[in-house]
C-alpha cells in the first residue's frame, strides 16, 4: 500500500489529506474536514491534471496593425483543456520552439496536439 | 473645454466595469483615459488562468478576461485615449491630462471615477541591506518582462514575499528555464492562496520559508547572491540562522499600495489601512462626484470582486449626474465601524435614503480564525450571524445589508461589522 500526503486547495483550511493506494485504487482519504477535500484528494493522487499558460513570440506584419496602439513582440498561449501534470514541462519545450503570425485572435490554434497530449494551445490574446 | 457625463481614470478591470455599467446606466458621454497603450491594466500580464469563475462561470486567463470587457466598451462605442497621463483632478471635476496627440487638455467631468489601480511595495520600503545592484525586481515588473516584452530577468531566483504575484511568478520563472531557489515569507503564515502555493510551488518543489526574509543583498554590479534568516515572532532576524543563495535575481512580491497621488491632490480623505479613499454604499469618495473602484480603492485579491464594485460605482457615478440637484441634506447617513478582527470594511458610511435594495460590505480580517462568527449589529442589536469554518487575511470576506432591514430601525447610531467567537 502506498500513501500520498497533499493540501488541499478547497478553501485557506489548507487541510493536510492523507490518502491511501492499493493497486491505483483509493482506500481511504483522511484529514480532510469536508466533502471538497475528499472529491479534491481522490481526483488528485490518480490524476493530476493541469492548465498550462504560458506566451510565445509573435512575428508581426506591420502593415495588419493600423491601430496606433502599441503591438508587443508576445502573445499569451493556454493548454485549451488540462494536461497530465507530469507532461508540463514536455508542453512547455514545445511551446518555446513555437511562435505565431500577426494576427492572432484570443482561440486561435497556435499548436495542435502538444506532446502528444491530444490538446491544442490557443491564444488567449488579440495581438 | 471638452465636456463629459463621467471621466474614468484608468482603464483597467474597475474603469472598463465602470464605462459599462454607467452607459447602461443611460451615460451618453463616457471617457476612459489610459495611461497605457492598450485597454485591460494588469490583467494583460496575468496570463495564468483562474479568473472570471464568478462573473462567467468559467476559468480564464487575465487577458480573456479584459478582452471581455474591452468588447464590451467597443460595442458600446465607449471613447477612450490610451497612452494619456492624467496629471490633475480639481474638486469641481477639471480632469487635467496629456498626450502626444491632443498635447495637454482639460476636461470637465460631471463625474469621475477613480480606477488608477495599485502600485508594488518597492525593495526602498523593505529596509534591506545592501548594494544596490541589477537584478532586483518586484515580482510585478517581472511579470510584464517575461509575459508581455519577452525577456527573462534572471536564471536562479530567489523570491521574498508570498502574495500571488510572488508564487505565480515562481511557476512562470519555472516553466520559462529558471531555477528558483526558494520563496521566503516573513509572516507566519502565506499572504496567497492555497491552490497557488500547491500549484505554484509543490508542483515543482519549490521550498516556502515561512518566517523567514532577506537580510542581505551580494553583489555590485549584478545581484550575486541574498542572505536569507529565520525571524523571530517579533520579525526581528535571528543571529546564527543565516543562509546563504548564489543567485543572480531577487524578486519582491511584498504587498500592494493602491496609487491615490491624484486622490490626495483633490483633497479627498484616505483610509490610513487600505491606503485608498474613504467612500459610501455607492462608491463616492469625501469629494462629491468623485468614485473610487478596484484596486485603487483596496487591493483585491478576485478581479470578480473589482467588475462588481466598479459596476455599481459606474451606476452610482451615472446616478449623481442625472441627480445633481438632488437635495441629500435630510438623508439618514450611518457609519460602518469594525471590531473584533475586522482590519476595515468598505463601504465606511451608508446613505440608507440612497442605498439600492441592498449593499455588500467587504472586509478584511487581521488574523487567521477558525469556527468564528460574522456578526454585524444595528447598534447593539445583532442583525446577522454567520459562521465561518475559516476567515483568513487573504481572502476577503463580506456581508450583505438590506435596505428594508436598514429602514426598520430608528435613529440608528452605527453599524457595526465583527468577526467574534460567538
Amino acid at each position: 500500500m502506498e500513501t500520498k500526503e497533499l493540501t488541499c486547495i478547497g478553501c485557506p483550511m489548507g487541510c493536510q489529506i492523507s490518502v491511501d493506494i492499493e493497486n491505483g485504487t483509493v482506500v481511504s482519504v483522511k484529514g480532510n474536514s469536508c466533502k471538497i477535500g475528499d472529491n479534491y484528494a481522490r481526483k488528485e493522487v490518480v490524476s493530476p491534471m493541469r492548465i498550462v499558460t504560458s506566451s510565445v513570440a509573435v512575428l508581426s506584419d506591420k502593415n495588419a496593425h493600423p491601430s496606433n496602439e502599441v503591438h508587443y513582440p508576445r502573445v499569451s498561449v493556454k493548454t485549451a483543456s488540462e494536461v497530465p501534470k507530469d507532461k508540463i514541462m514536455d508542453v512547455m519545450d514545445e511551446i518555446h520552439r513555437t511562435h505565431a503570425v500577426a494576427p492572432v485572435k484570443i482561440g486561435d490554434i497556435i499548436l495542435q496536439n502538444v506532446a502528444g497530449t491530444g490538446v491544442a494551445i490557443i491564444a488567449t490574446k488579440n495581438s | 473645454m471638452n465636456s463629459y457625463d463621467v471621466v474614468i481614470v484608468g482603464g483597467g478591470p474597475a474603469g472598463l466595469a465602470a464605462a459599462v455599467a454607467a452607459r447602461d446606466a443611460g451615460c451618453e458621454r463616457i471617457l476612459i483615459l489610459e495611461r497605457d497603450s492598450e485597454l485591460g491594466g494588469i490583467l494583460n500580464q496575468c496570463i495564468h488562468n483562474g479568473f472570471g469563475l464568478h462573473t462567467f462561470k468559467e476559468e480564464l486567463t487575465g487577458p480573456e478576461y479584459a478582452a471581455r470587457f474591452i468588447d464590451q466598451v467597443r460595442s458600446r462605442n465607449i471613447e477612450f485615449k490610451l497612452n494619456t497621463m492624467v496629471l490633475d483632478i480639481a474638486a469641481d471635476r477639471t480632469v487635467t491630462a496629456m498626450n502626444r496627440q491632443d498635447g495637454m487638455m482639460s476636461i470637465a467631468a460631471g463625474a469621475v471615477i477613480l480606477a488608477m489601480g495599485c502600485r508594488e511595495r518597492p525593495r526602498g520600503a523593505l529596509n534591506i541591506p545592501g548594494f544596490r545592484p541589477a537584478g532586483i525586481f518586484s515580482a510585478g515588473t517581472a511579470q510584464r518582462l517575461v509575459n508581455i516584452e519577452g525577456y527573462m530577468p534572471g536564471k536562479r531566483i530567489v523570491i521574498l514575499g508570498s502574495g500571488d504575484i510572488g508564487l505565480i511568478m515562481a511557476r512562470r520563472m519555472t516553466l520559462e528555464g529558471a531555477k528558483v531557489l526558494c520563496v521566503a515569507e516573513l509572516m507566519p503564515y502565506s499572504g496567497g492562496l492555497k491552490r497557488n502555493i500547491v500549484q505554484c510551488l509543490n508542483d515543482y518543489n519549490i521550498p516556502l520559508l515561512l518566517s523567514h526574509t532577506v537580510v542581505d543583498i551580494r553583489g555590485k554590479q549584478r545581484v550575486e547572491g541574498v542572505t536569507i534568516a529565520k525571524v523571530d515572532d517579533r520579525f526581528k532576524p535571528i543571529p546564527g540562522t543565516e543562509t546563504d543563495y548564489d543567485c543572480d535575481t531577487l524578486m519582491l512580491s511584498t504587498g500592494l499600495i493602491p496609487e491615490n497621488e491624484l486622490s490626495r491632490n483633490v483633497g479627498i480623505d484616505i483610509n490610513p489601512i487600505t491606503n485608498g479613499p474613504f467612500v459610501a454604499e455607492n462608491f463616492e469618495t469625501s469629494v462629491p462626484g468623485i468614485f473610487a473602484c478596484g484596486n485603487v480603492l483596496h487591493v483585491h485579491d478576485l478581479v470578480d470582486f473589482v467588475s462588481e464594485e466598479a459596476g455599481r460605482a459606474g451606476r452610482a457615478a451615472a446616478a449623481f449626474v442625472s441627480s445633481q440637484s438632488d437635495d441629500i441634506t435630510n438623508h439618514k447617513v450611518v457609519h460602518v465601524i469594525t471590531k473584533g478582527g475586522v482590519r476595515y470594511t468598505v463601504p465606511t458610511s451608508i446613505d440608507i435614503d440612497r442605498m439600492t435594495d441592498s449593499t455588500i460590505v467587504r472586509f478584511r480580517v487581521a488574523n487567521v480564525f477558525q469556527n468564528h462568527y460574522i456578526n454585524v449589529y444595528i447598534d447593539d442589536t445583532r442583525i446577522i450571524h454567520q459562521k465561518k469554518r475559516i476567515m483568513a487575511p487573504g481572502e476577503m470576506e463580506q456581508a450583505v445589508l438590506k435596505k428594508s432591514q436598514l429602514q426598520s430601525f430608528s435613529n440608528i447610531r452605527n453599524i457595526t461589522i465583527a468577526v467574534e467567537s460567538e
